[in-house]
């Protein structure tokens, strides 16, 4: 006959192990969340940091086929370059809230901005801001302008501009807009004020 | 170029009409048969997916499970045997089958009535016939009234004595007789045929014809050419007597305009809606332009006449080498309303050699006129109460044409994307464009 310690010894055990299993198991599959959540997550940027500012934003408004000309505080970093990406950053994010004048994707991001001397700006957008863009002269010419105008009123020495899509040259925005050429900050303005 | 783009509509295809979707095919000739992408062919009619596994290709259509065989005729469909009359044949993991068998093999998959016009290649799907028919007005002048059971957008051309309306986008059929003959002495008679995926009626008659729309595009009236005016008396104000044919008598200013449908073939241009893309509203609208353009004593030239694709490249030159007068790139987008034109944003680019031009800022000489004919188009878009915007915009090939150049956008009007497509809503527009092109005729460069 086995003892009767020896009998909830084992059971006891026996609980622990299927306990253990199942803890495992769950381990395993928050494991396997994180690593997906790791894959999926769009690049985190870091917040900018530095004192707030007053910039003026160019924001492209459909209806008016404009652009309007908004105050904003946001605080920018030191480097000019930094800077100029907070600025851009700055305008997408208006384009992205509900009922924006100029909706733009929820994915589109700037990849960088490039400040070459002298007066040279190259922004690097990144795919999605230009494959899930819709198309149509108008709202892809406003998008450009928008980009332009903003960079080179806030940048000062800022007289042309160059676009890239994901690091490299695309003929168009969504189909229609010209981004193989440089954009000349004068001809934008005048373009605008028309 | 121009005759490349002719060219290639040239080419053997199959058009397929159906309640879904109008299309056409390329058709290949392969061992003395004339062949299709099964894939392509049913992917516009619904969801389709294919596998490629050495000699056997599988298909899905909806929930149709298909399998054919390299060089084999034996295929299975929903489980039977079905017999091609040809091999089949895999090319670069495209199933082709032979032209011949679709007439039987196509309803295994659509379970519905399938009507193959073989030896003119055009696949009607369901009852989408449109069907036509001739009524003739003998008082003088007279008139031919081809009515359509609905509206239709073919292309048109004359010849001394004969007007062609080929219909390559509409399920056209036959209205029973292939000629009709008429009792009269000025329009004798009207012939359909059809070949290559088009349908074509052909009118003859003694004189000069032109041709106009009505009743939202269900009619068409074929009309002898008023009698050409004196020298000096026409005006764009009197489309008929500026009509080509009393230009080519009277030739007072004859401009070459290009019209240039943006996108096509591969290149759809914006999602207009779900079904309706930018390319076919462009190639509609440039034909009403080019019609308009006509009545008023222009030579027009359009880009592409079909479903194919240009270059940007491609495009500037044609115009640049034809030496046109002005050049009109047409374009449609589902936001807005109204009518946006455009003139050229030129870009950032070193200064003209002499005598040559920098590519990307071709357009700089004639940018002035340019404005001057937006400007006028603005003015008549505002006078039909048109919304009508206008602006600069980096769109090529705008920057590479060395004449006038003006790009206009139709958007929507008050019935939404459906306007697009709308012929009265086109025509308007269409109509517009032209008076303002008409008004400012004095500007542009005489055809060379």
């Amino acid at each position: 006959m086995i003892p009767r310690h020896l009998l909830i010894g084992v059971a006891a055990l026996l609980v622990l192990v299927v306990a253990m299993g199942i803890y495992a198991r769950h381990m395993r599959q928050q494991a396997r969340q994180l690593d997906s959540l790791a894959t999926d997550a769009l690049p985190v940027v870091p917040p900018a940091s530095g004192p707030t500012e007053t910039v003026t934003l160019y924001v492209a408004d459909d209806a008016a086929g404009t652009l309007r000309p908004r105050s904003a505080q946001i605080p920018l970093p030191g480097g000019r370059q930094q800077r100029a990406e907070e600025l851009l950053r700055a305008l997408l994010r208006i384009y992205q809230q509900p009922g924006a004048p100029h909706p733009l994707a929820p994915a589109a991001d700037i990849r960088a901005i490039y400040l070459v001397d002298p007066g040279a700006a190259v922004i690097d957008l990144n795919a999605a801001f230009a494959d899930q863009h819709r198309s149509g002269i108008q709202s892809e010419q406003l998008t450009v302008n928008s980009l332009v105008e903003t960079l080179a009123v806030n940048v000062p020495g800022i007289q042309r501009v160059n676009i890239l899509v994901e690091g490299k040259t695309r003929e168009t925005l969504a189909g229609h807009a010209d981004l193989t050429e440089t954009f000349d900050v004068i001809t934008i303005e005048q373009a605008g004020n028309q | 170029m121009l005759l490349s783009a002719a060219a290639s509509a040239d080419e053997k295809h199959i058009s397929v009409y159906s309640p879904v979707a109008i299309y056409s095919l390329p058709v290949l000739d392969r061992a003395g048969h004339e062949y299709v992408g099964l894939l392509e062919l049913l992917e516009p009619l619904g969801r389709v997916s294919s596998q490629s596994d050495g000699r056997r290709w599988k298909l899905r259509y909806n929930s149709a499970d298909a399998e054919f065989a390299a060089g084999k005729t034996r295929a299975k469909i929903r489980g039977h045997n079905f017999d091609l009359s040809a091999p089949f044949m895999i090319e670069n993991s495209r199933g082709l089958v032979p032209l011949n068998s679709l007439a039987a093999l196509l309803p295994r998959f659509l379970e519905t009535p399938v009507n193959f016009h073989e030896s003119a290649r055009r696949l009607f799907v369901g009852d989408v016939g449109i069907q036509v028919s001739f009524l003739l007005d003998a008082s003088a002048p007279p008139r031919l009234a081809l009515n359509f059971s609905n509206p239709v957008n073919p292309t048109i051309s004359t010849e001394p004595g004969k007007l062609r309306m080929v219909f390559r986008r509409d399920p056209v059929v036959s209205p029973g007789s292939q000629s009709i003959s008429f009792d009269n002495p000025v329009i004798t008679h009207a012939n359909y045929s059809e070949n290559n995926g088009d349908a074509e009626v052909e009118v003859t008659a003694n004189q000069p014809l032109m041709a106009s729309f009505s009743n939202d595009r269900r009619t068409i009236t074929v009309s002898a050419v008023p009698p050409a005016p004196t020298p000096g008396s026409a005006g764009p104000q009197n489309p008929a007597q500026a009509s080509p044919a009393a230009n080519t008598a009277g030739n007072v200013h004859r401009v070459l305009a290009v019209v240039d449908p943006a996108h096509g073939g591969n290149e759809r241009g914006a999602a207009l809606s779900d079904t309706l893309a930018e390319k076919d509203v462009t190639l509609g609208f440039a034909r009403l332009l080019r019609h308009e353009l006509e009545l008023r004593g222009f030579a027009v030239a359009l880009l592409r006449d079909a479903d194919n694709s240009l270059t940007l490249d491609q495009r500037a030159a044609a115009a640049n080498v034809a030496r046109a007068g002005i050049y009109l790139s047409l374009h449609a987008v589902s936001q807005g309303s109204g009518v946006r034109v455009y003139t050229a944003l030129l870009p950032v680019e070193g200064p003209s050699k002499g005598v040559f031009h920098s590519w990307n800022a071709a357009q700089a000489p004639s940018l002035p006129v340019s404005r001057i004919v937006s400007a006028a188009i603005v003015a008549e878009m505002q006078k039909r109460e048109f919304p009508v915007q206008t602006s600069a915009a980096s769109l090529r090939p705008l920057n590479n044409v060395f004449m006038p150049a003006v790009a206009v956008e139709l958007a929507p009007g008050t019935d939404g994307v459906a306007d697009l497509t709308s012929a009265n809503y086109q025509q308007r527009a269409a109509s517009a464009i032209a008076d303002a092109v008409a008004s400012v005729r004095d500007r542009l460069g005489v055809q060379q």
